[in-house]
């Protein structure tokens, strides 16, 4: 969209933020240091599965330097059989996350922590932690945990009467699967595996906190939400949230894994019981190993369509990884899967599958992309079978307005045919490819978007600029895009506006960065503030005239006398307003606190070019555009940002990235050597098609828009490779070997 | 163990520190100098958070051992702005939002003015082979490699 009528809503504007990024001076939470401090670090363990009969920690204690240990016993106990939620989290599995309590449940898991002068004493202390174990059996794989004489990791998980690993199950139903397949004259069903990735942030996780003698908490810690940080710091300690300041330092990327804690509560005991400031900062090798990443998955899909190409049924099954405790993301798969088509007959069954793995985090629309892959790949079938172009499929079948769709809501007006209309009208795809093993793929994909809490606050400053404090971490450019929108409604210049985080004792509650939500519910906040600020300005300037409020608008920064009194009053600027408010009433400013609805679904449709090396097996990506309905681009290099990061995150899921195991259940590649994220010489340009369909029920007409661009990627690199080689494999990632091994394994099968 | 005494140049300032023998320079650089532009994403030389130059070479600083720094000159994201104007590059990053969360940024930013100082007409691949051992995970590239290719040329234009 080009609309001419904003006068920065739409515009590329310098992030607030910018100039302290580019010179190195943002502060992380790394970087925070306070008097007094000392470190702690925490003792992982050894073995996958285990039971913990003893730790004894008194030689740690005794060595000099160690302020204070800390067990699972310093911490509210949070009993298996009650549940406590918050959030999506349940504090009995976040607690034992953060510190093992009746058994370790994978090779890393923290089992106590120490505080000492130097992290160097920190580290010698812990390795003098005696812990007696009972070493168990365990499981690795779904496969594994899934078997008759599977381990079992909780004996109080039961599934169908009997202990089990499956933790959980999420159905959708909508109309009659088998009727639907009886009418079908094509039916595609496949299997598919996927392997857990990393959200691979480059900022490992870090906290500073102080707790006070009066036990007055103040912890700088990084995350993607400080009012989570708080909350989950209450309940695992004890200390009231009253008590807590969490204050927001900037965020060195989260992709959701930032969303729940590990150090933080821990960081506090320590403090309480030494009395000094902790700080504590995970390595890379830690993070690897001990947060995140997102599930490993296995799905079989099965889509039936009619000749003309109306698909009638849908039926996908997937299991989820979701680590050493409940709560994968299944209805991200389940629920998202079949989500961007209008089909009559869906079937769609999550299993939550616990292992001895890390403990999942959200990454990106978490389980979509597992869902997606596995939908998308079996729609690039149908469409061979039917001689029907992929995209002309996806878009007879599109989901509208007024479809039904199976995880529940009936869709407003949605742009996802857009998505594929436009990917199919575009340079991009009509270009032909001319390499031999060059070759194309499409996808599609859904995320839910989120609304939820948010509170803002927008105050005029004595010289008349304007300070707006929000709730939540700003993580791709939040801030410009708050800045623009304020800009625009108060008619003055971007520069005038300065946009701030606020910590837990500042700024109302605000929910996560998290669920593509920040920009639609804080926008929300903000112009509901930035309104009543308007209404004030006019108020305090009818006052200074001796008019009616209703006699004056509010235009391009200044306020007007309107009708008789047009001609009688010079307007007046904000810069005069703000000089003259304590005369006029006292100082100008709202806030606003709301459970924001209406955030409605984002859909993107991705064509990307491959070439395969045959020899080597590498898989390149040549060109990559992503089609994305994201309702308004308040600010568009921020919406490119966010749609170019998750191509490129796709990318990396697709060909290399992959938890590998050794024999004895620990990972083997925790590190940025091993655990291949894309670096620059792996990728091309990453295109944007940002398409612009105003979300009816937000004032600014905004979208979710950071999740969906990573959803369709794993499918749309695998079904291009498999337009390259004529090979399908169902199997992530296509990493060299496993390309090389298709390779093989075809040219075998076509030599017998 | 005793500490090591060490004399060094960190952005044009002559530098003393004590450092125990173990100590990288990114140790000492964030927790005794309080420069801690310089990040630490790895601490194993693979994300390039960390990028500095000695002596004018690009290296990742948790790789060097403090000690190694006696006599040398150091140059640190600090140093890369004047006290009213940016670096042409950092105005660049900033014009086409070359960033996101920003703690890659500074060591790309060193990595990419190492680049353009040995090479000022960089082709796309020149640039995106250098700056293959710096990681970020926000942006997929792109913008960065448009904001150093941009750079590039308005150095060039100004140099003329």
């Amino acid at each position: 969209m080009n609309d001419q009528s904003h006068k920065w809503i739409g515009k590329r504007t310098i992030r607030p933020d910018g100039a302290d990024k580019v010179t190195g001076r943002a502060a992380y939470a790394a970087d925070a240091t306070m008097p007094g401090m000392v470190w702690g670090k925490v003792l992982r363990s050894p073995h996958p599965h285990a039971v913990i009969k003893s730790i004894d920690t008194s030689k740690a204690e005794a060595l000099p330097g160690v302020k204070a240990v800390a067990t699972a016993a310093d911490f509210v106990d949070f009993p298996v059989d009650t549940p406590v939620p918050l959030g999506i989290q349940d504090m009995r599995w976040m607690s034992r996350n953060m510190l093992a309590k009746e058994k370790v449940l994978f090779h890393g898991h923290p089992i106590a922590a120490v505080a000492a002068t130097s992290e160097e004493i920190a580290a010698e202390a812990c390795a003098l932690i005696e812990v007696d174990y009972d070493v168990l059996p365990f499981a690795i794989e779904i496969d594994d945990a899934l078997a008759k004489d599977a381990p079992i990791l909780h004996d109080f998980i039961e599934f169908e009467g009997r202990k089990s690993n499956i933790a959980g199950t999420l159905e959708h139903k909508l109309g009659d699967v088998e009727a639907g397949f009886a009418e079908a004259d094509v039916i595609v069903e496949r299997s598919f595996t996927t392997k857990p990735v990393h959200q691979g942030y480059i900022e490992t996780h870090a906290c500073v906190v102080s707790v006070a003698p009066d036990d007055r908490t103040t912890i700088w810690s990084s995350s993607q939400g400080q009012f989570m940080v708080r909350a989950m710091t209450a309940y695992l300690t004890g200390i009231p949230q009253s008590h807590i300041k969490a204050i927001p330092a900037e965020i060195g990327g989260g992709f959701g894994g930032k969303t729940i804690v590990y150090l933080e509560p821990v960081a506090t005991i320590l403090s309480k019981k030494s009395g000094r400031p902790v700080k504590m900062v995970m390595t890379r090798e830690e993070v690897m190993r001990a947060t995140g990443p997102t599930s490993g998955s296995k799905s079989t899909v099965k889509i039936g369509a009619k000749k003309d190409g109306t698909i009638v049924a849908g039926q996908g099954t997937f299991y989820l990884q979701a680590g050493c405790l409940p709560g994968s993301p299944i209805r991200g798969a389940a629920g998202c899967a079949f989500a961007p088509y209008d089909i009559k007959n869906v079937h769609s069954f999550g299993y939550d599958v616990v292992s001895n793995r890390s403990k999942v985090a959200a990454y990106r629309a978490p389980g979509a992309p597992i869902g997606a892959f596995a939908v998308e790949c079996v729609l690039d079938e149908v469409a061979e079978k039917l001689g029907m172009d992929p995209l002309k499929l996806r878009l007879k079948n599109a989901a509208k307005e007024g479809t039904k769709a199976a995880h529940g809501p009936t869709f407003p007006r949605i742009g996802y045919a857009e998505t594929v209309e436009e990917a199919l009208n575009s340079t991009h795809y009509k270009t032909p490819l001319t390499g031999k093993y060059q070759g194309r793929g499409v996808a599609s994909g859904f995320w839910f978007n989120a609304g939820g809490e948010s509170s803002a606050q927008v105050n005029i400053t004595e010289d008349g600029n304007v300070v707006v404090t929000t709730g939540h971490p700003d993580i791709g450019g939040s801030r410009a895009s708050i800045a623009n929108i304020t800009a625009e409604l108060l008619g003055i210049d971007y520069d005038q506006v300065s946009v701030q985080i606020g910590d837990t004792a500042t700024i109302g509650y605000s929910n996560l960065t998290g669920g593509s939500r920040v920009l639609f519910a804080s926008a929300m906040v903000v112009t509901e503030s930035t309104e009543q600020v308007i209404e004030q300005l006019k108020g305090r300037a009818a006052k200074i005239w001796g008019i009616d409020p209703s006699q004056v608008v509010w235009e391009n920064g200044e306020a007007r006398p309107m009708g008789e009194h047009s001609a009688n009053f010079p307007s007046m600027s904000l810069e005069e307003l703000a000089a003259k408010a304590n005369a006029t009433g006292g100082p100008i400013g709202a806030g606003s606190q709301s459970n924001t609805v209406g955030a409605e679904g984002g859909f993107a449709t991705h064509v990307c070019d491959v070439e395969v090396d045959v020899d080597l097996g590498i898989v390149r990506v040549i060109r990559y555009t992503c089609f994305q309905d994201v309702g308004r681009a308040i600010h568009p290099s921020y919406v490119e940002g966010q749609l170019q990061g998750g191509m490129a995150q796709g990318i990396g899921w697709a060909l290399n990235e992959e938890y590998i195991y050794d024999k004895n259940g620990r990972v083997d590649n925790p590190g940025f050597l091993d655990y291949r994220m894309p670096v620059c010489s792996d990728l091309p340009m990453l295109d944007c098609g940002i398409i612009e369909i105003p979300n009816p029920k937000h004032p600014q007409g905004v979208r979710g828009v950071g999740e969906v661009p990573l959803v369709p990627g794993p499918a749309a690199v695998r079904n291009a490779v498999y337009d390259a080689l004529g090979i399908r494999i169902d199997d992530l990632p296509l990493s060299p070997p496993s390309v090389l091994a298709a390779i093989d394994a075809n040219s075998r099968q076509a030599a017998e | 163990m005793a500490k090591i005494h060490v004399s060094t140049t960190i952005n044009g300032e002559p530098t003393e520190f004590l450092c125990d023998p173990a100590d990288t320079v990114l140790d000492t650089l964030r927790d005794t100098l309080g420069l801690t532009g310089s990040k630490e994403g790895c601490g194993s030389g693979d994300c390039g958070a960390c990028s500095i130059t000695i002596d004018g070479r690009l290296v990742c600083s948790c790789l060097v051992l403090a000690a190694e720094a006696d006599g040398h000159e150091i140059e640190t994201i600090e140093g890369m702005a004047g006290s009213d104007h940016l670096h042409p590059l950092q105005r660049k990053f900033l014009e086409t939002a070359a960033l996101q969360c920003g703690i890659c940024t500074p060591g790309f930013l060193m990595a990419a003015k190492s680049l353009l100082e040995k090479n000022p007409d960089p082709t796309e691949t020149e640039v995106r082979y250098w700056l293959a051992g710096n990681l970020c995970r926000c942006t997929g590239y792109d913008k960065i490699v448009r904001a150093v290719m941009e750079t590039a040329a308005e150095m060039r234009e100004g140099a003329r």
